[in-house]
C-alpha cells in the first residue's frame, strides 16, 4: 500500500462522508488511509494544553483492524465486497455516554472511571455491522449534564473556532471532532439539545430523532424520556446516512418503534421546498437572541422563500413554561436513573475515611467522591421534585406542560410542514463564563427543549457566522413525529442554498488548528472571497 | 410552592447518599433556591382538566416472547465490580453494628 503525504491525507479528512464513501466504493482510496489519516488528525490536534480535546479515548488498534477488514473484503471482490454496507470503512466517533465493548465508558464521571461495558449499545452493534471503524470516544459533560462540555471529570473540549471557547455540550466532544476534521462522523445523545446545540456553536450538522425512532439500548440514561440518540456530520446528507444506519425497531428498547421512518437518504437527496409551508415559531427568536444570530435566521428564511416556500408565523404559547418544565422532569428522572451508581456493581467505591463501613456510609462517601458538582445539583433537585408533598405542584405540574407542549406543536404542525429557529440564542461564549451560574447555563438549551418534551425530531445546520463575533450561527428544523424526512429535504437545501453564497462549506473558514496545514489550501476548497458572512 | 432552604438539601443529599460538606450545603442550598424560584410558574401553567404526560409517544404494553434470551455470566456481570467473592458482589456491612 502506497503512503498518503501529508497533503493527501488532509484533503482527505475534509471529504465528507458520503464523498469519502464514494472513494471507497470506486476503489480510489483504502480505509486504513482514511482510519488512519483521521488518527493522525487527531494525534495533531487533540492532545496537549491548547488541544481540542475531543476524545477521552481513542481506539487506534480496533479502529485499523476493522478498516483493514473492509479493505481485504473489497479487495476479494465477489459477494461478500458485493454485500458491504455504503458506508462501510467510513470511521466514527462516539460519544462516550453509550456504552462499547472494548474501550473504556466514563459518561465523563469520575464514578465509571476505567469501566468496561460487558455489552454493546444497539447503535455500536449497528456500527459495527456495517464494518465503521470506531475512531474512539469523545468528551461530555458529567452524564450529559451541561451545555458546553466543561462538567466532564476529564477537562473541557474547546471550539475548534476558538479554542478559547466551548463547544457546546452535552456532545461538545462529538462535535468538535467533527467540526476539528477529526471525525466525519460521530454519536451524540440528545435530552435538550445536546446533540443539536454543540452543532449550532461549532459549524456542524446534528439531529435529534423522533423519540424511540433510534434504539437507547446501551446509552447511560440521564431522563429516559427524553434522551435519544442521534447523529453528527459536517452534511445534511452524512447525518441521513448515519441516520438511517442506526435508526430502526429494537426489541431491547420498550420504547422503541415497531414502525420504520420514511427513507431518509433519499429525503436529503430529493432536497426540495418548493410549495412547502415552514413555520417560524413567534416564540424562539427575537427578544433573548444574539443580534448575528437573529440576522443569520433571517436570511436563511429569505433564502427558503426564494426556493419557493412559503413562510408562515405560528405561535407556541406554552412554549414559555419548557425550561422549568424541563428542569423539573429531567432532574427527577435522572436522580432516578443514577441511583445505580452507589459502589456496589460497577465502578468507584470510596470507603469514608471515618467511623463504621456500612454500606450506606459507603454509597455517600462513593457518590461524593465520584460525582461532580452539577451532577449532585440535579439529583438533589430531582429527588426534591418527587418528594411527598411537592410532587403534583413540581413533577406532575411539569408533566401538564409536557401536554400543553404537544399541543402547541400539533396546532403549529397543522399550519406547518415544518418549524424553523434559530438553534440556540447566542454564540459560543467563553469557557468559564457561565460555569457558577446554572441557570444562564440553563438558558442555553431553550430552543431545543421543547422538541425532547414532545418527542418530535430536530435538525440544526450551520447558517454562517455572527457579525459581532465571526462565530457559527445555528439553525433549527423541527417536523413532526416520525417525519425526520422532512428534516433532511428541507435541510438539505437550505445547506445547498447557504454554501452557494458562503462560496464552499462554512468550515472552510474555521481556523486550521495546525500551523502546517492552512484550511482551504490544504483542502484545495473554493477560495474564501465568495459571499459575505 | 416553598422556598428550597440548606436543611432541605441536607435532608434531600441524605435520601440521595450523597455525603455533603458544610460548604457545599451552603453552596447547594443558593444555587438550588435561584432554581426553584425559576421553576415555580410551571405549577400555574396548567389547569386541572389538562393531563399529564409521562412518554412523549405513548406506546403500551410492550412485551417480548417468553422465551430465553441473551444473559450475561456471573463472570461478565461482576467484571466491573469494586469487590466481589465467589460469583458474587461484595459489599460492607448492610446494618450498622458489626
Amino acid at each position: 500500500m502506497t503512503e498518503l503525504n501529508s497533503t493527501d491525507s488532509a484533503a482527505l479528512i475534509r471529504l465528507s462522508a458520503a464523498e469519502l464513501a464514494r472513494k471507497l466504493a470506486a476503489g480510489e482510496v483504502t480505509s486504513v488511509e482514511i482510519t488512519q489519516a483521521y488518527l493522525d488528525r487527531i494525534t495533531a490536534v487533540d492532545g496537549g494544553p491548547r488541544g481540542v480535546n475531543a476524545f477521552l479515548h481513542v481506539n487506534t488498534e480496533e479502529a485499523l483492524a476493522v478498516a483493514a477488514e473492509v479493505d481485504a473484503i473489497r479487495a476479494a471482490g465477489g459477494t461478500a465486497a458485493a454485500e458491504l454496507h455504503e458506508l462501510a470503512g467510513v470511521p466514527i466517533a462516539v460519544k462516550d455516554l453509550i456504552v462499547t465493548v472494548g474501550q473504556p465508558t466514563t459518561a465523563g464521571s469520575k464514578i465509571l472511571e476505567g469501566w468496561h461495558s460487558p455489552y454493546d449499545a444497539t447503535v455500536v452493534k449497528r456500527l459495527r455491522d456495517a464494518k465503521m471503524p470506531i475512531l474512539g470516544k469523545t468528551n461530555l459533560d458529567e452524564f450529559a449534564m451541561g451545555s458546553s462540555t466543561e462538567h466532564s471529570a476529564y477537562g473541557p473540549t474547546r471550539n475548534p473556532w476558538d479554542l478559547e471557547r466551548i463547544p457546546g455540550g452535552s456532545g461538545g466532544g462529538s462535535a468538535a471532532a467533527v467540526a476539528a476534521f477529526e471525525a466525519p462522523l460521530a454519536l451524540g445523545t440528545d435530552t435538550g439539545g445536546s446533540i443539536r446545540q454543540p452543532g449550532a456553536v461549532t459549524g456542524t450538522v446534528g439531529v435529534k430523532p423522533t423519540y424511540g425512532s433510534v434504539s437507547r439500548y446501551g446509552a447511560i440514561a440521564m431522563a429516559s424520556s427524553l434522551d435519544q440518540i442521534g447523529p453528527v456530520s459536517r452534511t445534511v446528507l452524512d447525518s441521513a446516512l448515519l441516520h438511517q444506519v442506526i435508526g430502526g425497531h429494537d426489541p431491547h428498547d420498550s420504547t422503541s418503534l415497531p414502525d420504520a421512518l420514511e427513507d431518509l437518504v433519499a429525503a436529503a437527496r430529493l432536497g426540495n421546498v418548493d410549495g412547502m409551508k415552514i413555520g417560524i415559531i413567534k416564540e424562539l427568536h427575537g427578544e433573548g437572541y444574539q443580534a448575528g444570530v437573529e440576522n443569520r435566521f433571517n436570511e436563511s428564511l429569505e433564502l427558503l422563500k426564494q426556493a419557493g416556500a412559503e413562510i408562515v408565523e405560528v405561535s407556541c404559547p406554552n412554549f414559555k413554561y419548557a425550561l422549568g418544565a424541563y428542569y423539573l422532569i429531567m432532574p427527577s428522572e435522572a436522580s432516578s436513573n443514577l441511583a445505580k451508581f452507589d459502589g456496589v456493581r460497577y465502578g468507584l467505591r470510596v470507603l469514608p475515611e471515618q467511623g463504621p463501613l456500612t454500606i450506606e456510609r459507603v454509597m455517600g462517601a462513593t457518590r461524593a467522591a465520584g460525582f461532580g458538582d452539577e451532577v449532585k445539583r440535579r439529583i438533589i433537585l430531582g429527588t426534591y421534585a418527587l418528594s411527598a408533598g411537592y410532587y403534583d405542584a413540581y413533577y406532575g405540574s411539569a408533566q401538564k406542560v409536557r401536554t400543553l407542549i404537544q399541543r402547541d406543536f400539533e396546532a403549529a404542525f397543522a399550519r406547518a410542514d415544518v418549524l424553523i429557529s434559530p438553534t440556540a440564542p447566542t454564540t459560543a461564549f467563553k469557557l468559564g463564563e457561565k460555569l457558577n451560574d446554572p441557570l444562564a447555563m440553563y438558558l442555553n438549551d431553550v430552543a431545543t427543549i421543547p422538541a425532547n418534551m414532545a418527542g418530535v425530531p430536530g435538525l440544526s445546520l450551520p447558517g454562517g457566522l455572527a457579525d459581532e463575533d465571526g462565530l457559527p450561527v445555528g439553525i433549527q428544523l423541527l417536523a413532526p413525529a416520525r417525519q425526520d424526512a422532512r428534516l433532511y429535504r428541507v435541510g438539505a437545501v437550505l445547506e445547498q442554498l447557504l454554501e452557494a453564497q458562503w462560496g464552499g462549506p462554512l468550515l472552510d473558514r474555521a481556523p486550521s488548528l495546525t500551523d502546517s496545514l492552512p484550511a482551504v489550501a490544504a483542502a484545495g476548497a473554493p477560495s474564501n472571497h465568495g459571499g459575505s458572512h | 410552592m416553598a422556598a428550597i432552604n440548606r436543611d432541605d438539601v441536607a435532608h434531600l443529599a441524605r435520601l440521595a447518599h450523597i455525603e455533603m460538606s458544610a460548604e457545599e450545603l451552603d453552596r447547594m442550598a443558593g444555587e438550588l433556591a435561584v432554581i426553584v424560584d425559576s421553576v415555580k410558574s410551571v405549577s400555574e401553567a396548567a389547569g386541572d382538566d389538562v393531563p399529564a404526560t409521562s412518554h412523549p409517544i405513548p406506546l403500551t404494553n410492550v412485551f417480548r416472547e417468553d422465551v430465553v434470551g441473551h444473559t450475561f455470566t456471573a463472570e461478565q456481570s461482576l467484571s466491573g465490580a469494586p469487590d466481589a467473592y465467589e460469583g458474587r458482589f461484595k459489599v460492607p456491612a448492610i446494618l450498622d453494628e458489626d
